[in-house]
């Protein structure tokens, strides 16, 4: 199994890319060589860092391949800033639009007296169905870094609390997404990349 | 929920784990890549590895280490101990670290903070202070003093203002060690530990005097701690991060306990 991988130039490929070495993928990289786009298998989109830093995807032209790629059925998954990018855009970054698979838009925490950023480990609580997150037990912990998150909608595969619920996964179809970092995240972790892994657009939802 | 952090940290000289108090008559206490991966299968939420040779023929084989250390461990890895640059940071990150913990460094040159941030992201600069309080001072604690050289050297900077000048230069998070309570195993610095998690809105981590999990129990509710550092507690097999939590989440503690 070949994964490509987009680099945007925010943060460290690193963990993403040992870990899913680590599981017997084969890893690409692409920083706007779309050809390792159109010919994808499986595409990863980690990132950490600000959401601005999405605009290097526009002007690379990887945004149009993936947005074609994802439309021909490739799965994808956006992992942190890769999953925020999934939706209409960010507060973080109003004049910087993301892909749009999801219509809504990705906030800030609430002003509360909890700290933001919220980093550390916290549980998951799974919606029915999601194959992503096949086999992962009820109140799972996974590691979160992140100071804006995606609304909870009918899109969301799990849901974590942290000053409010918020969408910690997305999922339709063979568009996935994760707030936290199952690169960082144990077992719990690489079973979901696992899944990710062996997703096929064959099999219907469980 | 989210729960308290324990992070295992493991002091590395030469290539090895070693164990010694403040830095003499060290022991070989293995290897770092296994010792990592112990304490990660055994319910450490992160691992930090501190060199503590730090020296510029060391840096090398710190690298060679961090790779190999990074392999197989699939929870956050944070490696401190003589990065003085945004160059020497890159290279921890590129051998597979995915924080690195600065502390004289930036406070010789503050910039480093938001330089390493970046390219990384403010999550990957975790920013180390080393700090006594202040007994001649009014208020010993919100008057406590930045240390160097393994605490002895004040720098003429107070604690509370220079962990709020870290977080507004993007540190992600602050690794906050009482010089006082280190070694002591009477208990970590919660009045201190208190005073800088209020002062900022970044994770604060715990160091320094731990003894018995009635310490940390301690430290994260009085000292509002989000994460704390267990280092020789840990060592030989004395005490093990799921034991400490089971312990732990006995008493109230929010806590992962892994399967």
């Amino acid at each position: 199994m070949r994964i490509t991988v987009i680099d945007y130039k925010a943060g460290n490929l690193t963990s993403v890319l040992k870990t899913l070495r680590h599981l017997g993928a084969e890893t690409v990289v692409t920083d706007g060589d779309l050809s390792l786009v159109e010919s994808a298998e499986r595409i990863v989109l980690p990132g950490v860092g600000h959401f601005a830093a999405t605009q290097r995807l526009d002007a690379t032209g990887l945004t149009g391949a993936i947005g074609a790629a994802v439309e021909r059925g490739v799965p994808f998954l956006g992992i942190c800033v890769g999953m925020q990018w999934l939706y209409a855009g960010s507060t973080e970054a109003p004049e910087q639009p993301g892909l749009g698979i999801f219509p809504e838009s990705c906030t800030r925490f609430a002003e509360s007296a909890e700290k933001v950023p919220h980093v550390g480990w916290n549980s998951l609580d799974v919606r029915n169905g999601s194959r992503l997150l096949r086999g992962v037990e009820p109140g799972e912990y996974v590691y979160f870094t992140h100071s804006y998150k995606g609304p909870v909608t009918a899109d969301t595969a799990a849901v974590t609390q942290y000053i409010e619920p918020f969408a910690a996964a997305v999922e339709r179809g063979n568009v996935m997404g994760v707030q936290f970092h199952p690169e960082k995240s144990g077992e719990a972790g690489l079973k979901i990349l696992r899944n990710f892994l062996a997703w096929d657009a064959k099999a219907t939802a469980c | 929920m989210l729960t308290k952090r324990i992070i295992a940290c493991l002091d590395v000289h030469a290539g090895r784990v070693v164990k010694g108090v403040q830095f003499v008559d060290l022991v070989d206490a293995g290897d770092p890549a296994t010792q990592a991966a112990r304490h990660a299968r055994e319910g450490a939420d992160e691992i930090v590895l501190l060199d503590i040779t730090a020296t510029h023929e060391g840096r090398q084989t710190l690298l060679d280490t961090v790779r190999r250390t990074a392999r197989e461990l699939f929870v956050p890895f944070c490696v401190g101990g003589g990065i003085k640059s945004a160059r020497d940071a890159e290279q921890v990150f590129e051998a597979g670290a995915d924080k690195v913990s600065i502390n004289s460094a930036a406070l010789a040159d503050p910039a480093l903070i938001s330089a390493i941030g970046a390219s990384f992201g403010a999550q990957a600069v975790v920013v180390a202070i080393d700090a006594r309080r202040d007994p001649q001072a009014a208020d010993p604690v919100r008057e406590a003093q930045v240390f160097v050289h393994g605490g002895r050297k004040p720098v003429g900077r107070r604690v509370v203002e220079w962990a709020r000048e870290a977080e507004q230069r993007g540190a992600g998070e602050i690794l906050l060690t009482s010089m006082d309570a280190d070694g002591t195993r009477a208990g970590f610095d919660c009045d201190l530990t208190a005073a800088v998690s209020e002062a900022v809105s970044i994770p604060v981590i715990a160091s320094g005097g731990a003894g018995t999990v009635a310490h940390f129990a301690d430290v994260f509710a009085r000292g509002r701690a989000d994460a704390a550092l267990a280092a020789s507690i840990f060592h030989f097999g004395v005490s093990t991060s799921r034991s400490l939590k089971e312990e732990l989440a006995q008493v109230g503690v929010p806590v992962r306990l892994p399967c």
